[in-house]
């Protein structure tokens, strides 16, 4: 698609909506805390997200030394082990990527990207940061409750996520609970916001089909958390009565602890229904922002078009809306009817079509591109190798017949870590080094960078790769120690100590990410406006950091698309999307 | 609250019908839904989220009545007053239905009136529908204390599957929440409007935005989806 000119520049339609007025901060507390500017909220979540991720890293680090190591660390107890699995899959699924990508990155992108001077709701928005931040405090104090964090798995099945022996039945569990209930009503606050800042409260000339893919990422994944949550919220709110009243919605009769339970006639099946319900859609909550940022990190840095704009955008809603119906390939051996697999697998591998357009659609814009392998283009690129073996494997675990043995393995481990954790976490750390410039005024520092991006990279395979291996052993997982079973070569426990060491180094190279961070905040290299000359709105903003209202007097008109890079005759290698075509003729007349 | 309750019709083009409308809509700039304010927009969207809070809450409660294996109480003995010497069934819930249903006509007059900016009326109209939604909050509690007396509790009850209560005081508890809400809400906003507000367009005490007569409807639409959530729960729960 080649730069349509907007017909009738001077028709441009005249602005719809009274530009807003914003709310303006008298104090410090109302500037810098509790603040209703989306720029401050997105950091405020970014770094909160963050510093709860950090807490979640410490988690795997000690589950490898366990694994690796068995026997070696006495202070790591078979419950303690699992309170770590927990607690690191729920951190990092739900209160480090959803929340990064929806509050942190939506935050500060949707307004900028459309062009808007806040949310449409500043207040809802922050409201929505502070109770996202009470839920991160109600799940971290269960570290300090007596019997400690829950240990029932991320996805908390019932029965026994609640019965006695689980750790963390006391107060985990109920804690649990609250946190995600909080999370969820936090979260739908700011949701609502995105949603209709980006459907109701673009700037003029903003089409839809004008808005750069990052937009469409966030816009579509916040859709679909809103319609997804509500069945995380049911099933929260369900085991919540179960372990507090005694109701008997998810728990059958059973023997516990040699007595015969209050609980009767529940149903733990429904349980694994909503959880997935909401579950499956999460997955693609956290991928499709991934997968819109690197859509815009790799065009802007091959200073070339995204390849078949309209398809990418076709695929990202076709992806969110077939995400809802391929819940229970997660549940090919808990019992279900064995028919429905049909149907599940068929849907879940049908996700390959849009998804397969859209990696063919990345490969096919860095095809003949002027490609410049700064550190994000290194994370994008990262993110599209990574991605597509994690999507690989899924056609494994997809397909019934090949996922029941694979189920509960390492294999699965090694696949929903590569797909849905480095892949993603690939993209939010080369959109933290492309964006960083505009949030502070500086760049990031070049060499850390690059140290940051290949210990990263590579360790991120020699980690998850020799797991594939070890689920195709047959190591399950969730596993505190493997003892001697006979089906598992000691060359398996090796692998295991080295996956530990690659683990806690690569672990450890993020410190290198976060001083960088702290560093160039001080001493980075002054980076100006648009120093990746990028055309999308963010990079246009008269001021870098961009200031209350982001665009000071006046409000920008969009003339074109986001992808104007290297158009034949025009004087530089991008147009910005607020440039009137008429400078570009000009330009163009005098190139001819 | 909402910058953007006017636009000039004027302005725009002669707009297209029907799907043609829709996809003009959609495929213009600025905003997919003319003639629709943020605060407006986000209503709706939030009632879809919590639509489908409801629908699980619902799903979950037909599964559990579904799959259990022991009798499930009979709703219209369970649910029947004994009224002056006559056993009536379901007598209590057909009154908080006609209730509720009619708080829905008073809502609808009210924001009828507001937008002709008859304050006091609108007031009135906004207090008697959150009259009768406290009446219904006020019945449900006798229903519950009924029901509590006669040994229903959430982990089970006199007359068959525990699910029973369970799924009563979930859905009915979570549903009146709702009911609550708005009527607080409805306090809130009829207070705004006799004392003149959205006349003057005074600023909101923590938004500091404006106010218009349009959060009547928004108000509004919020009330009638809590009636409709009613009529799903009154036809699964009572009538089932």
């Amino acid at each position: 698609m080649v730069d349509i000119p907007y017909e009738g520049i001077p028709g441009i339609p005249p602005a719809e909506v009274p530009d807003v007025e914003l709310y303006h901060p008298r104090s410090w507390w109302t500037r810098y805390v509790f603040s209703q500017d989306a720029k401050v909220i997105a950091i405020q979540y970014s770094l909160t997200a963050t510093a709860i991720g950090l807490v979640a890293l410490v988690l795997s680090w000690l589950m490898r030394l366990q694994l690796g190591f068995p026997g070696t660390f006495s202070f790591i107890d078979a419950n303690q082990y699992l309170q770590f699995i927990t607690m690191h899959g729920m951190i990092m699924v739900i209160y480090l990527l959803t929340a990064l990508f929806l509050g942190g990155f939506g935050n500060y992108l949707i307004p900028l990207m459309v062009g808007a001077r806040d949310m449409v709701f500043p207040y809802v928005n922050m409201l929505s940061y502070w109770v996202y931040l009470l839920a991160v405090l109600v799940l971290a104090s269960t570290f300090f409750v007596p019997g400690g964090p829950t240990g029932a798995g991320w996805t908390l099945y019932p029965p026994q996520a609640i019965l006695s022996g689980t750790p963390g039945q006391d107060w985990g569990i109920i804690l649990m609970m609250a946190s995600l209930i909080l999370f969820i009503i936090g979260f739908t606050m700011g949701g609502l916001n995105y949603v209709v800042t980006v459907l109701q409260a673009r700037t003029r000339g903003m089409t839809l089909m004008r808005l750069p893919l990052t937009v469409w990422g966030i816009f579509t994944a916040t859709v679909m958390a809103l319609l997804a949550f509500p069945a995380l919220f049911v099933a929260s709110v369900m085991l919540l009565l179960d372990r507090l009243l005694g109701t008997s919605f998810f728990m059958p009769a059973l023997v516990e602890m040699g007595t015969l339970s209050k609980y009767g006639g529940g149903s733990p099946l429904l349980f694994q229904h909503l959880f997935w319900f909401f579950g499956h859609p999460e997955v693609y909550i956290v991928a499709l922002p991934a997968f819109g940022i690197v859509s815009d990190l790799i065009s802007t840095h091959a200073r070339k078009n995204i390849f078949g704009y309209r398809m990418m955008v076709w695929a990202i809603v076709a992806i969110g809306a077939l995400s809802f119906i391929v819940w229970a390939h997660h549940m090919y051996v808990s019992g279900m009817f064995p028919q429905f697999g049909y149907f599940f697998a068929t849907t879940t591998l049908i996700i390959a079509i849009p998804t397969a357009i859209k990696v063919y659609n990345w490969v096919l814009t860095l095809w003949r591109g002027d490609i410049h392998l700064t550190v994000p283009m290194l994370f994008a690129l990262g993110f599209i190798i990574t991605f597509v073996n994690g999507g690989l494997t899924g056609l494994f675990l997809g397909n019934v017949v090949v996922d029941v043995p694979l189920s509960d393995t390492m294999f699965v481990v090694a696949h929903f870590h590569m797909v849905m954790g480095v892949a993603p976490i690939m993209v939010v750390l080369g959109a933290i080094y492309h964006w960083y410039p505009k949030v502070t005024g500086r760049m990031l520092n070049d060499a850390m960078g690059k140290f940051h991006f290949w210990v990263t990279f590579l360790g991120a395979y020699l980690i998850f790769f020799p797991m594939h291996y070890l689920g195709l052993l047959g190591v399950p997982r969730r596993y505190f120690e493997l003892g001697d079973a006979t089906f598992i070569p000691s060359s398996a426990h090796s692998l295991n100590a080295f996956i530990s060491v690659v683990a806690l180094t690569v672990g450890f190279s993020q410190m290198v990410f976060l001083f960088n961070l702290v560093w160039s905040l001080f001493k980075g290299e002054a980076s100006g406006g648009n120093p990746w000359r990028a055309t999308t709105l963010e990079w246009q903003t008269p001021e870098t950091p961009p200031g209350h209202g982001n665009w000071g007097k006046e409000l920008p008109v969009v003339y074109r698309w986001a992808y104007d890079y290297s158009v034949p005759g025009a004087a530089e290698d991008f147009i910005p999307q607020n440039q009137p075509p008429r400078a570009t003729q000009l330009v163009q007349g005098a190139a001819s | 609250m909402a910058e953007t309750v006017l636009t000039n019709p004027g302005q725009s083009p002669a707009r297209l019908e029907g799907w043609r409308g829709i996809a003009a809509d959609w495929a213009s700039d600025q905003r997919a839904f003319k003639n629709v304010s943020w605060g407006k927009a986000m209503m709706w969207i939030f009632l879809l989220s919590d639509t489908f809070i409801f629908s699980c809450f619902l799903l979950s409660y037909m599964t559990a009545r579904m799959s259990t294996t022991v009798p499930w109480p009979n709703p219209s003995e369970v649910f029947a007053l004994n009224i002056a010497g006559n056993h009536i069934p379901l007598i209590l819930i057909a009154i908080m239905t006609f209730v509720l249903i009619s708080s829905s006509g008073t809502m609808a007059m009210a924001v009828n009136f507001g937008y002709r900016r008859d304050r006091v009326r609108t007031a009135i109209l906004m207090l008697v529908t959150a009259a009768f939604g406290a009446t219904f909050v006020g019945m449900q509690a006798f229903e519950w204390t009924k029901l509590i007396m006669e040994g229903v509790r959430p982990w089970g009850n006199p007359w068959g599957a525990p699910q029973f209560g369970a799924s009563f005081f979930m859905i009915t508890g979570f549903h009146g929440t709702h009911v609550t809400f708005g009527v607080i809400f409805l306090i809130a906003i009829a207070r705004k409007v006799l004392r003149g507000d959205f006349d003057v367009e005074r600023r909101g005490f923590f938004t500091s935005r404006k106010g218009y007569y349009e959060i009547v409807e928004i108000t509004g639409l919020y009330w009638h989806f809590v009636d409709l959530v009613w009529v799903f729960i009154f036809a699964f729960f009572y009538l089932w």
